[in-house]
């Protein structure tokens, strides 16, 4: 084996481990489109203000880990509830731009509010791992992606149980296919927005411990969010394989990307490269691969 | 010449379409020319000046975004990337080439209304959510492209100086220059806002906005007249950008990211979406806001915390402050000031008569 197609393996095994944690944080914001069809454009922050709720409880009051991430899990899944009820139940009907733009500032507060009550700075995440990547061959695994890999395809497997076999998954997805006919047949639909809500949570809280502990919590860790509107363009809004998958692409493409083209042009090229890939997909296929053909043409 | 209508008696088109609606309008526009040219600058500190040539920048701009925003219906979060191809374009001509402002404003203008036409190409087979993406996209794109060519971005730190622009021999120095400097193309926007509104063009906008379906059946070409959003609304946000670097007298591409492209939106949603009023309001308020933050803050903030803390607590304050702003806005007025503007106006009108 030569060095150069060693190196391609290494990057393609990074690729795809960090686009499975792209997944996760993906799966968060597939979930709600999905049930709702509201976009949240501050899927980011609340990977990031789960991360601070961990990362304040852990490191500034001192509590153990189990703890800290029930926790940031059961803020987060209130945090879903809450903010259907207020936020999102009074902008149903309410053009595109309204629901965009309510996300937006819902990520402005969530980045003021993180340092304003929690704490300022950077904190560590530390998670009983251990730190050295283990070395299989040209292959070089981090243990915190190799987690968080492990984690996206058990929330994979885990939301394809809940859709297609259990009650409320089956309720939600005919909520998500036609609310009116949902309603008809005696579902609750507001409620079923809540929980889809409520699922993001979930799927944020995890997303906010693992990303927290690989780049650190602070304000930045928000950036993450920046990388999902790719991995779900290219995977398709509504659809979760169309998350993994997006976020394998994503994962893969920046890694080589980054991996070939950066020496050349001092580098950034990994920001760069999923934004470019989308926009050819907005051309060609803006559904995704998987995602349902109801784009609306003029 | 002072009176009011008491409610829409118009009857004719042009009565409906005239820039004046009634006599008190030009008394009106003439006491806020007298206000703004001689008032304001001859009374205010230098440092009050600087805050209202902020503000006069971001209404050009809020004037652009709301062309393409609230007029024709189309979202882009691309702005602060238009701004800033507007603003190195002027930069480079101007240190290169030693080209003077009226040369650097119209081509920063011209080229930022090229990109994002080209950036609005995707509106014609996306809209909505997805739209909102690929220009957030473009956003990304731009700002990645200007920070890593060293062509465009004079290599250090992506920042090129810019000389104060010059009227004859002399140079606009002080606060005060650039307040009239400034305050001239407010009003040309202003005025050409209005008057695009009120042409074919404009009406072809709202048409498409309304429902773009019928707005095809009557006969708008949709791909021409969206495009022309774009580059209209590019075009002013190119021009913010070179008053802004003429303004700063730095041309830098950390004043263009995506958290002022996501300013500019809040200032038409908070101003009210498709009027210039709002557009104007917004501008004011979103550009205000920080600033007034900020003297609270040092005026009364060291009552609940401690003096430094009180430091790193503004920026976040102002966050959430904004972004609270904007989602009561949306929940509550959707149609922004303009619309709070309009509700005191008209209760007034018939005062003390209810009806």
């Amino acid at each position: 084996m030569s060095e150069d197609f060693g190196f391609f393996l290494l990057l393609m095994s990074n690729g795809i481990l960090i686009g499975l944690m792209y997944s996760l944080i993906a799966l968060g914001f597939v979930l709600v489109y999905k049930a709702t069809d509201a976009i949240n454009f501050a899927q980011g922050e609340f990977v990031m203000f789960a991360g601070f709720v961990a990362a304040g409880a852990l490191m500034v009051w001192g509590v153990p880990l189990w703890i800290a991430v029930t926790l940031a899990l059961a803020l987060m899944i209130a945090f879903g509830f809450v903010l259907e009820r207020v936020m999102l139940r009074k902008l149903i009907g309410r053009p595109v731009i309204s629901v965009v733009m309510a996300t937006i500032g819902l990520a402005a507060i969530l980045r003021g509010i993180g340092p304003f009550v929690i704490f300022s700075g950077t904190k560590p995440l530390p998670l009983p791992i251990p730190d050295e990547p283990f070395t299989l061959g040209p292959f070089f695994l981090p243990p915190i992606q190799l987690l968080g890999a492990g984690v996206s395809l058990a929330f994979l497997a885990g939301f394809g149980w809940f859709f297609l076999k259990s009650r409320k998954g089956i309720a939600m997805r005919a909520v998500a296919d036609n609310q009116q006919v949902a309603m008809a047949m005696g579902i609750d639909v507001e409620r079923y927005f809540g929980v889809a809500w409520a699922m993001t949570g979930i799927v944020s809280a995890l997303g906010g411990v693992l990303w927290g502990n690989m780049l650190g919590v602070d304000v930045n860790l928000a950036l993450v969010g920046f990388k999902v509107f790719p991995v779900v363009i290219l995977g398709g809004l509504d659809s979760i394989p169309g998350a993994i998958i997006g976020g394998l692409i994503v994962g893969i493409v920046e890694n080589i990307a980054a991996g070939y083209v950066d020496p050349h042009v001092g580098g950034g090229t990994k920001d760069f490269a999923p934004y470019v890939l989308m926009i050819l997909a907005l051309m060609i296929r803006p559904y995704g691969i998987f995602g349902k053909r109801i784009i609306e043409r003029i | 010449m002072i009176h009011r209508e008491c409610g829409v008696l118009k009857t004719t088109y042009e009565a409906d379409m005239a820039l004046y609606p009634l006599p008190i309008a030009r008394w009106t526009v003439a006491a806020l020319a007298v206000l703004f040219f001689l008032v304001i600058p001859l009374t205010l500190h230098e440092y009050f000046l600087s805050v209202a040539n902020l503000v006069w920048i971001a209404v050009i701009g809020a004037l652009g975004l709301n062309i393409l925003v609230g007029y024709t219906g189309q979202v882009s979060i691309g702005h602060g990337a238009f701004m800033s191809v507007g603003a190195y374009t002027a930069a480079n001509l101007a240190n290169r080439l030693g080209a003077p402002w009226p040369v650097t404003l119209v081509a920063g203008g011209l080229m930022a209304a090229l990109v994002g036409a080209v950036v609005g190409i995707p509106s014609l087979r996306i809209k909505g959510l997805y739209l909102a993406i690929a220009t957030l996209a473009g956003q990304l794109i731009i700002e990645w492209t200007i920070n890593h060519v060293t062509f465009i971005s004079g290599g250090v730190q992506a920042s090129i100086e810019v000389a104060r622009p010059r009227l004859g021999s002399m140079v606009l120095n002080t606060q005060r220059d650039m307040y009239y400097f400034l305050l001239v193309f407010v009003v040309l926007a202003i005025v050409g806002t209005l008057n695009l509104m009120r042409s074919r063009i404009g009406r072809a906008f709202i048409a498409i906005r309304d429902q773009d379906i019928a707005a095809e059946i009557i006969g708008i070409n949709i791909f021409r007249y969206k495009l022309l959003a774009f580059a209209i609304s590019s075009f002013y946000a190119g021009v913010t950008g070179v008053l802004y670097t003429y303004f700063l007298g730095i041309a830098n591409y950390e004043q263009f990211q995506i958290g002022v492209s996501i300013d500019y939106l809040a200032m038409i949603i908070i101003g009210g979406l498709g009027s210039v009023l709002g557009s104007i309001f917004g501008a004011i308020f979103v550009t205000l806001l920080p600033i007034v933050i900020r003297y609270a803050m040092e005026a009364f903030g060291g009552v609940f915390f401690e003096p430094q803390t009180v430091l790193n607590l503004i920026p976040n304050l102002r966050l959430m402050m904004f972004g609270t702003l904007i989602i009561v806005f949306l929940i509550v007025e959707p149609e922004g000031l303009n619309r709070l503007w309009r509700n005191i106006r008209s209760y007034f009108r018939v005062w003390p008569f209810a009806y």
